[in-house]
């Protein structure tokens, strides 16, 4: 690998450096031509006007003028992106709680109950939107069948102003299994000798979920939470697959607005800027967590 | 590390006497779990079960009020039909081609520069490590645009390139992966064939790889899931429909027959089966992968 023939000998120091770059270096292109490269670009971009027909043209801070004062899509977009976020996330965490939890137990078959749940977390998205635009169907779907029978009339779902966001959110809960994993494996990981030192000192089972259940998962708990804000900040697919945005906008997300944007409008530098807001947004969002996780994530001192 | 049989129930606790005696109360308990238990599973399961007997049944059963949950009689006709309106064999080899490409990425590069990361000492190498760590968080619609600019500009649009070159260039979160698994390969098992005179290419194709068939089935898996299911891509960079993948021919072919509920339940219950073969076959990597990328690394 390391032939640097005509050239004195390298020392055992150089050669492993040298051998070490040659390991990295497939990926490393791949970083520089697909990431570092795409990533400064996309921030100069959003300084420009650029529609692909016409050469790009310096515009300075227009793009982002005129999203935060001209734009009633943005606001709109990005109001529907937080309702989703705001709905989605804490029934996500409770949700995979829930289930691993239930999961945490002695009873018959836990294996099958937990291949069942976690399943519908790796259906492909679009076959899984499918399916979903079947069950949310207002005449014939499982759902409005369902409640018929009990005399109720469903909502139209993706179709009303009202349920069409909750929809997409109802069926995005029916992925939660993966983080349900995380959550057991997190459950798992509590020490067996904590709970019977906290039986020991006469606390009844709420209590002892209070006490070391809940701070002994927390870091598990904010792991996932950091990581749904994060996807669901970014929910594209089942719009664009299951709305298209519709109806009257209601479910006009903001990726799939800058999608619009982009590969719609071809309006390439406005979309940039887009992405950076975005970029921004969740990165502060992030960094919040971080920061107020500290008064309720409990880190042990000791790591095994 | 997570062991498959860890994720399941606790082995038995002591049972302290008097503590938790009462056999009524136990019973009662574990009836309480169990009715649960499966409360959830038919909310789960419910889903698919509605989409393989829609995809098994006539219209006038599958337009009926209250539902028909078992077909009668069975009709098989709507997985030919589907074919009728959309080429799935093409969208299938086109996907299966595209997927292949990353699995090869996550197992060769990927692992090359685990190995790199994980047991080769030169400057800069941890600061490489956390500038691709950080790449993970960047979100990939900030590289969207420009990666579209980029592709046009190299004629790839349209082309499979956009969504398996970069690909096989390796992705930073199975690097990541593989290298907290290389870490816990002993040194030893290196050291006699760094002795020998064997080359670090000949040590990591002859010793690491072998002994990491475990981590390496877990992003094997992974990437090929992702490329099966992913959307954004093909959406962006294909325009043909022969070059069309699954997930972009079935949506293309709902957005043009929307009431086609027998024909899309078969197709949808067809892109779904491969993944679900492949995670009955590999049950054990999926839950020690997600368990790997959670929190224990």
């Amino acid at each position: 690998m390391t032939t640097a023939q005509p050239k004195p000998r390298l020392t055992n120091a150089a050669r492993e450096a040298l051998t070490c770059y040659l390991f990295l270096l497939p990926w490393g292109i791949g970083f520089l031509a697909f990431v570092i490269g795409p990533v400064v670009a996309s921030f100069v971009l959003g300084f420009m006007d650029y529609e692909i027909v016409t050469p790009a043209r310096w515009v300075g801070l227009a793009n982002y003028i005129e999203l935060f004062t001209d734009d009633a899509r943005f606001g709109m977009s990005m109001g529907n992106t937080l309702y989703y976020v705001l709905v989605f996330v804490p029934f996500h965490v409770i949700i995979a709680t829930l289930l691993a939890l239930l999961l945490n137990q002695k009873a018959r078959g836990i294996a099958v109950y937990r291949t069942l749940f976690y399943v519908p977390s790796i259906v492909p998205i679009v076959a899984g939107a499918i399916l979903w635009v079947w069950i949310l169907q207002p005449e014939w779907g499982l759902i409005n069948s369902t409640l018929r029978i009990v005399g109720i009339e469903g909502p139209l779902w993706l179709a009303s102003l009202t349920w069409s966001k909750p929809a997409l959110i109802l069926m995005a809960l029916w992925g939660s299994g993966a983080a349900m994993i995380i959550v057991l494996a997190g459950l798992q990981g509590v020490p067996q000798h904590l709970y019977e030192a906290a039986e020991i000192d006469g606390a009844n089972r709420w209590q002892r979920f209070q006490h070391v259940t809940i701070p002994m998962l927390s870091p598990t708990l904010f792991f996932i939470l950091v990581l749904s804000v994060i996807a669901s900040f970014q929910v594209f697919t089942t719009a664009y697959v299951m709305t298209g945005g519709g109806p009257a906008e209601s479910t006009l997300f903001y990726m799939l607005y800058l999608y619009r944007r982009a590969f719609v409008l071809l309006d390439m530098g406005y979309a940039a800027s887009m992405a950076w807001i975005l970029f921004v947004a969740v990165l502060a969002l992030t960094l919040i967590q971080f920061k107020l996780a500290s008064r309720w994530v409990y880190y042990e001192v000791e790591q095994s | 590390m997570l062991r498959d049989q860890a994720v399941g129930p606790q082995p038995t606790r002591e049972i302290h006497p008097g503590a938790r005696g009462q056999p009524l109360r136990r019973l009662l308990e574990l009836i309480g779990t169990q009715l649960h238990l499966v409360l959830g599973a038919i909310v789960f399961a419910l889903p698919f079960v509605w989409m393989v007997s829609t995809s098994l049944k006539a219209d006038r059963q599958i337009f009926a009020f209250p539902p028909i949950w078992v077909p009668d009689p069975f009709i098989w006709g709507n997985f030919p039909a589907v074919f009728i309106y959309a080429p799935m064999h093409l969208y299938f080899f086109n996907t299966l081609l595209i997927a292949l490409a990353h699995v090869f990425g996550a197992v060769f590069t990927c692992s090359l520069a685990a190995y790199g990361f994980a047991r080769l000492r030169a400057p800069g190498r941890d600061l490489i490590f956390m500038v691709m760590v950080s790449q993970m968080m960047i979100p990939y619609i900030v590289m969207l645009v420009p990666l579209y600019l980029l592709f046009a500009e190299l004629e790839w649009i349209d082309t499979f390139y956009p969504l398996t070159i970069p690909a096989m260039l390796g992705t930073p979160f199975y690097i990541f992966m593989l290298r907290q698994f290389f870490l816990t390969i002993p040194m030893e098992l290196e050291e006699a064939a760094i002795i020998d005179g064997a080359s670090r290419l000949r040590i990591w194709w002859t010793i690491i790889l072998p002994l990491a068939k475990p981590a390496l089935a877990t992003v094997a898996i992974f990437s090929f899931m992702f490329a099966w299911n992913d959307f954004t891509g093909p959406l962006i960079f294909l325009n043909s429909r022969e070059k069309f993948t699954l997930s972009l021919g079935l949506q293309a072919f709902m957005f043009e027959r929307r009431t086609m509920w027998g024909p899309l339940m078969a197709a949808s219950t067809m892109m779904i089966m491969p993944i679900l073969i492949v995670f009955f076959l590999a049950q054990k990597h999926f839950i020690q992968g997600i368990a790997l990328t959670g929190i224990k690394a």
